[in-house]
């Protein structure tokens, strides 16, 4: 076991990438700075210079056009937002240009682009510091859309979305940072469009995004004792989506349970519950249930984010639900560790 | 409006921000304000003396760094505290936190921590107060980091193409985050001089200098009240606190501690304090004042109910009225 945080993946996949391609640069406000993008870019522009880890000004729309100018010279550029709604200010560029730019020019061109955008969450992030849009990314045709959930993947589908000669929107969870888990010291590939069972079980699928994966993966192992095994589908992509994996788990379970990290109407979760429900109807017991984010804007006070955002004791009563399980028999959810659940651990300070 | 600075009411105005955000750092580390805070410390002049200026009816929209602005217009301080603290008194009823301050009455319509996200929203109040002839102003704050938004650009050519009541508000502290000037934005180039492309008037001045802040307010403010367009009006000042948090960041090496204490030593209320402006039997008073106000808005906000969590769905879509 090698093990690093899901942040150190990300700074050696970015590392490594610079290294083993000239024409690769990372590129946002704070990519050099001296907290590097909360460790993520932290002592690249040392080793590979300014120009290629590279500051700019707040003017997401334009640089993201800047980018693409770029590959016009063979450049891949890496461009970092500190929040997925900052992204929001690019949506031109990044929805009418990037994301067509191979088609709309009969394949004469092509944005070879990464975007990573951060997922806020806790602290009171609040309503314009916390939005989790992958499913707007994934419904604008063009885009690759990856969402890791461990180290492992965080590196290896960095390098492959670095590689890769479609945009690709890399979403990368806030609480996710801390996590460690086995990261080779290789440059690898984790190849994009593949999910990962990252739990068996043969009662109910939990397929998952991001952050909920952990989530899923609490719910399961508290859901073991009472003799219920659920099996925990990491998603991985949303385009391309692997719907052979997630078909193939929920027929060996006949449940199916969605959790996401965004907004539960029109989001990623109904089209995962969309595809499996087309194409595994027939192992289907029951409508798939899907877990996620209300129809409203974040909440900054704790005491409504608290509410606000899906844990795994949702899950243990989804899946409970589906099975027949009497849900008084649901583990007792643990305290938080703090005064509120508003924190991934307790060394989560903010006020990022 | 106009004439003298009034520079003991100015001191006031900075002196009771400066102590506001002091207690709020102070009380940060307890870890029951669960918001990120933007301290405006050493930047105190510039709300102080351009919000004295502003009737009532005048509008004020903010970003990040809105304490101060909040609170020389008017914005009511317990409200502030009971938001930041999270709870259903508070100036957004704790659903915005110190990034998305509000006072209608007072006159501070939005804060948002989107950059340069408010800057279109005050033309757009300047051209509706057109439209109604109420005769009210807009002023919009923002920092330099803002002015590199395109949204800023299109708001300066839409308000100076139709002559709008807006005076935009640029406060250069010189750092975005962390990032210097340097390949930010041009080498040499005022902020303030912009505008000369967008056929604007503007004026640069020490924005730590609130006699020189009233002053460029004041000719701003004439010029935009009589008709004559908007304004662009930038003042050099500093952060004294980390980008976002209640600590100093020196450590972090982006800004060399000379500058830090050059910055330092160039006070605001310091400067005022050094041409006499307060008695020091005044000064006290003033203190206690400003103290006892802070405590009880403190203990108010602290003692405060939380919004109800089956409350959550609440103003996502208004009543219908
Ligand atoms: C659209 C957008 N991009 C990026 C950010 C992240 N961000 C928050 S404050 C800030 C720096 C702003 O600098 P400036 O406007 O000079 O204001 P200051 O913090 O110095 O007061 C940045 C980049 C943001 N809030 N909004």
């Amino acid at each position: 076991m090698r093990l690093r945080s899901f942040a150190e993946a990300i700074r050696e996949g970015l590392e490594q990438a610079l290294a083993d391609d000239p024409r690769v640069c990372v590129m946002g406000p704070g990519v050099p700075g001296p907290t590097g993008i909360f460790g993520t870019t932290r002592g690249l522009a040392e080793r590979f210079g300014p120009e290629r880890v590279m500051d700019m000004p707040s003017s997401e729309q334009a640089m993201t056009g800047f980018a693409l100018g770029a590959t016009l010279d063979g450049y891949r550029p890496v461009i970092v937002h500190m929040r997925v709604d900052f992204a929001v200010l690019a949506m031109d560029q990044m929805v009418n240009q990037v994301a067509k730019w191979h088609f709309m020019y009969g394949g004469r061109l092509r944005a070879p682009m990464v975007f990573r955008l951060i997922v806020g969450r806790g602290w009171g992030q609040g309503p314009q510091h916390s939005q989790s849009l992958q499913a707007w990314f994934a419904h604008v045709p063009g885009f690759k859309v990856a969402m890791p959930a461990s180290p492992r993947d965080a590196k290896g589908m960095l390098v492959a979305a670095i590689r890769d000669d479609s945009p690709v929107v890399l979403v990368e969870h806030r609480w996710l940072y801390g996590i460690t888990g086995d990261v080779p010291e290789e440059l690898y590939e984790t190849k994009l469009g593949e999910a990962r069972v990252a739990r068996p079980g043969r009662h109910a699928t939990v397929a998952a995004t991001s952050h909920m994966v952990i989530e899923a993966l609490r719910a399961a192992e508290r859901l073991a004792p009472l003799g219920i095994e659920v099996e925990v589908v990491d998603m991985r992509s949303l385009v391309p989506l692997d719907a052979d994996t997630l078909c193939a788990s929920v027929a060996r379970t006949g449940h199916l349970v969605v959790a996401d990290t965004g907004t539960i109407a029109f989001g990623a979760g109904a089209e995962i519950a969309a595809v499996a429900t087309e194409r595994a109807f027939a192992h289907l017991k029951k409508a798939p249930v899907r877990i996620g984010l209300p129809h409203f804007p974040s909440p900054t006070t704790p005491a409504l984010a608290d509410a606000f955002y899906p844990r795994a004791v949702d899950i243990e009563r989804a899946v409970a639900g589906l099975v027949g399980l009497d849900p008084a028999r649901l583990p007792v959810e643990e305290p938080p560790h703090g005064p509120w659940r508003d924190t991934p651990d307790p060394s989560f300070k903010g006020p990022y | 409006m106009g004439g003298p600075a009034p520079l003991p009411d100015l001191f006031a105005s900075m002196l009771r921000i400066r102590r506001i955000e002091e207690a709020i750092a102070k009380r940060y580390p307890e870890g029951e304000m669960r918001c990120p805070v933007h301290f405006c410390i050493g930047q105190e002049a510039v709300p102080a003396a351009i919000c004295a200026q502003l009737a009532r009816t005048d509008r004020v929209f903010s970003g990040h760094r809105s304490h101060g602005h909040y609170l020389a217009k008017g914005g009511d301080l317990r409200a502030m505290l009971a938001e930041l603290y999270g709870r259903e008194t508070g100036c957004a009823r704790g659903r915005g936190g110190s990034q998305h301050l509000i006072d209608l009455e007072a006159g501070f319509v939005a804060s948002a921590p989107i950059l340069a996200g408010t800057i279109p929203i005050a033309v757009g109040a300047a051209l509706s107060a057109t439209w109604r002839k109420s005769g009210s102003v807009s002023v919009v704050f923002f920092g330099d980091g803002a002015t590199e938004e395109g949204a800023f650009h299109e708001s300066m050519n839409f308000a100076a193409a139709r002559r709008l009541p807006v005076l935009f508000v640029c406060e250069n502290n010189a750092y975005s985050v962390h990032s210097a000037m340097e390949g930010r934005q041009p080498a040499g180039r005022r902020i303030a001089d912009m505008a000369k492309a967008y056929a604007m008037a503007s004026a640069h001045a020490d924005g730590n200098d609130a006699a020189a802040v009233w002053n460029a307010g004041a000719i701003a403010l004439d010029h935009v009240r009589k008709g004559n367009g908007p304004y662009l009006l930038e003042f050099d000042t500093y952060r004294w606190l980390e980008h976002c948090g209640p600590n100093p960041d020196d450590a972090l090496g982006y800004r060399t501690p000379a500058e830090i204490d050059a910055w330092r030593r160039r006070c605001p209320i310091e400067k005022l304090r050094r041409d006499s402006v307060p008695g020091a039997a005044e000064e006290r008073a003033l203190e206690a004042r400003i103290a006892a106000e802070i405590d009880a808005a403190f203990a108010a906000a602290r003692a405060a109910p939380f919004p109800d969590p089956r409350d959550l769905g609440a103003f996502v879509h208004p009543a219908r009225s």
